[in-house]
């Protein structure tokens, strides 16, 4: 099972600008690098993350091999309601993750 | 094949085996393209755009970055995307991030693979349709992606 975790406030304003970090384990092989033996190791990387709230996408992002390993991604939204925000990552060989987290707007 | 032509031949072999391929050209102009690519015909300006790296980085595989973009992020005028590129790496891509008017602040870090010293550049696509950018150089000690040799 993938592992992946996301840092969200459980607690918000609304109107409030708030952080949002994600972090999945991956080593986001690059396909450029070499075995001792000098088989390229074939490349194997997350491609997208897709953040919705509520239903709504709010964010999206392409990852490229010259991302790190364990890409940790961090972006901005307004809390405008309560609900959950789903966050979803795709990648090469069937990769795919999913986390969710609760945010309460008062 | 006479003994003259033979020699001839492995001097021009050798020759050819001794000409190094012009990779910075070649990134260059893979960067170029990439640009070229995510702008199209538009003009990009040099400014709102601020690309946040160390100037001097010690570990080439992963490198602390984030990109911040003024703009007021209401439906009217906000940040579209944002794309982030290196001259240096094999590819010139590193991440593309689709923002709206929902992200309140037009804010993007990550970390990311740096192969060698050079320019890292950030483009903000704005709803508008123009674009910003900000380049920033880096000297990098230890690269990414060397440990079993470049490319």
């Amino acid at each position: 099972m993938a592992r992946v975790v996301v840092n969200v406030p459980a607690e918000a304003k609304k109107g409030e600008v708030i952080e949002i970090r994600t972090l999945a384990g991956h080593p986001m092989e690059t396909g450029f690098r070499r075995t001792q033996l000098g088989e390229l190791i074939p490349r194997d990387i997350i491609r997208t993350l897709v953040c919705t709230y509520n239903g709504v996408e709010i964010f999206r992002a392409d990852l490229h091999p010259a991302v790190a390993a364990n890409p940790l991604i961090t972006f901005n939204t307004v809390a405008t309601e309560s609900g959950t925000l789903e966050f979803r990552w795709t990648g090469d060989n069937g990769y795919s993750a999913t986390q969710s987290a609760t945010i309460k707007v008062v | 094949m006479n003994r003259r032509g033979f020699l001839l031949l492995g001097v021009v072999g050798v020759a050819h085996a001794q000409l190094p391929p012009n990779i910075q050209e070649i990134r260059k102009k893979a960067l170029d393209e990439a640009i070229r690519k995510v702008v199209g015909d538009a003009q990009v300006r040099t400014g709102r755009v601020k690309l946040d790296v160390p100037p001097l980085i010690d570990n080439g595989n992963a490198v602390p970055l984030s990109v911040e973009v003024e703009s007021p992020m209401t439906e009217a005028d906000h940040v579209k995307a944002v794309h982030i590129f290196t001259e240096r790496n094999p590819q010139p891509y590193v991440l593309t991030a689709h923002l709206g008017a929902r992200a309140g602040k037009a804010r993007v870090a990550t970390r990311a693979r740096i192969a060698d010293t050079g320019a890292v550049t950030a483009i903000a696509q704005m709803s508008d349709g123009s674009f910003w950018s900000d380049t920033v150089r880096v000297i990098v000690t230890l690269s990414a992606c060397l440990e079993e040799g470049l490319i």
